[in-house]
């Protein structure tokens, strides 16, 4: 074994996502865990991102039916309150695509 | 390595125990496993627990289980893969007295699931998936076989009520057991108009949590020709692991583990999928039954329903399913769960099952497994 110590070397390469994608699959849950009470019942979904990855993560923002295979964006949301105290924990949800109204 | 037999067994009936902790289960069940072995002592024990820390405050459970079941200081340690504790704990033992490391080693599973409630409970069972990836958005297990659930209807056509047949045959085993939690039967129909969890996974569709304990005693088999009337073998042991996160999985629908497990199982043992007697499957899930099926080699892909649909899995059928209830109407109690499959199993090889008894049963196939597949134990016994 060698004395000296060198860092074991993984290299992850930075990735920018675009952050769109279509539902995968898609739930509602009604049994939530601590933290997500006041939440519950919330959707959510694996969403395969358009470079290929799956994701998973809440639904946000949704006034209809949704389906596999309907197109959703990345949001910056509150996820959960640390207690009535603690951090406020943000993180990604996705939400349908809005119409876009075009220019006229 | 030598053989290993199974020469003790020792279970108590999954449920509420509101007046039993931890340490008094893990007894119970224990002493229960000493009486049938006509066995005062063994060398170490193992133990499959998988929410101890989260449910109940309290790790270490070597030492507390050992001593409060009055084992001496013998070696003993708690083994931990989610779900797959209770059969991760089995192969320990077996490995244990396989390796001639050790002569007689006890195995035990045990679980304290209602020392939690509510969205604590719900929290507490959150320790087994990914923290970072699917607990902190609020994602459950349930959420999760929901998830995978839709997506397999979604690719294989399937209505929701292809899944009940599962759950009608788990209850009715469990209505013929005294160690069972539920003993209720699900009719035909019922089982698509049940209460959503999480859609599609209903009440009816996802297995309860219980509080349970259970043991098994394992020594080699040459030993235990003197010891016992009728030794059960353990002709396989086997295990492998998936991803964690399900999102990380290039195909969901495939259990990979369960596949690489069952197959190395079969290997082992020198047996097939038509050799098996009766499948003690983990039912968490109906999709999970599906899958496990399609993966361990019953089913083709897309079909692990049909077997259910066609009454194959029933006590009289060809492939008997879950035949003490599964963990659908026993119960699952998390880490223990491998162990009871365990007893259930010898119960079976023995020939003393009762009104679930598997005629001429003479290999069982046992599988449990950690989240949704990402541990994976498969076990076969024989006679």
């Amino acid at each position: 074994m060698s004395t000296e110590r060198k860092p074991v070397d993984v290299q992850h390469e930075p990735f920018t996502f675009a952050g769109t994608g279509e539902i995968y699959s898609f739930t509602t849950l009604q049994e939530s865990p601590e933290g997500f009470d006041d939440q519950a019942p919330y959707m959510l979904a694996i969403v395969k991102l358009d470079e290929g990855p799956l994701v998973t993560a809440q639904l946000t923002d949704v006034d209809g039916p949704v389906a596999i295979g309907d197109r959703v964006e990345m949001v910056t949301r509150k996820l959960t309150t640390e207690g009535e105290r603690g951090m406020i924990v943000y993180g990604y949800k996705f939400r349908p695509v809005l119409a876009r109204t075009s220019a006229t | 390595m030598r053989p290993v037999a199974i020469v003790g067994i020792g279970q108590t009936p999954v449920g509420e125990h509101w007046s039993s902790s931890l340490r008094m289960l893990a007894a119970d069940a224990i002493h229960h496993a000493f009486q049938d072995a006509s066995l005062r002592q063994v060398d170490s024990l193992y133990i499959g627990n998988a929410y101890g820390a989260a449910f109940s405050s309290q790790q270490q459970l070597g030492s507390l289980v050992a001593d409060y079941a009055g084992l001496g200081n013998i070696e003993a340690c708690t083994l931990e893969a989610g779900d797959a504790s209770g059969a991760a704990a089995l192969r320990a033992g077996y490995l244990a007295v396989a390796s001639g490391a050790v002569e007689t080693a006890l195995v035990l599973g045990v679980e304290k699931s209602t020392d939690t409630i509510g969205s604590a409970h719900v929290e507490a069972r959150g320790v087994s998936l990914d923290a970072d990836y699917e607990a902190a958005h609020g994602v459950t297990l349930t959420a999760l076989a929901a998830l995978l659930m839709r997506r397999y209807m979604y690719e294989h056509g399937l209505p929701l009520d292809a899944f009940e047949g599962f759950s009608i045959n788990a209850h009715a085993n469990g209505a013929r057991s005294e160690y069972a939690m539920f003993r209720n039967l699900i009719k035909p129909g019922r089982f698509a108009k049940a209460p959503m969890i999480a859609d599609p996974v209903s009440l009816f569709d996802s297995a309860p949590d219980g509080d349970g304990a259970a043991a098994v005693i394992l020594t080699s088999a040459e030993r235990a020709a003197d010891l016992v009337a009728q030794p059960v073998i353990i002709a396989a042991s086997a295990a492998a692991t998936d991803t964690l996160a399900l999102q990380d999985r290039a195909d969901m629908l495939h259990l990979k583990a369960v596949q690489s497990s069952a197959s190395r199982a079969f290997a082992q043992a020198g047996l097939q999928p038509d050799d098996v007697s009766f499948f003690e499957l983990h039912d968490a899930y109906t999709v999970l039954s599906a899958l496990a099926l399609e993966a361990s080699g019953f089913a083709e892909r897309g079909q692990g329903c049909a077997l259910a649909q066609s009454n194959s899995i029933g006590l009289t059928s060809k492939l008997p399913l879950s035949t003490f209830g599964g963990l659908k109407a026993r119960g699952n109690p998390a880490g223990a769960t491998g162990i009871y499959q365990a007893v259930e199993a010898t119960m079976q090889l023995r020939g003393i099952a009762g009104a679930n008894q598997v005629v001429g049963a003479k290999v069982g196939l046992l599988q449990n497994l950690g989240g949704l597949g990402s541990s994976a134990y498969t076990h076969i016994l024989r006679v």
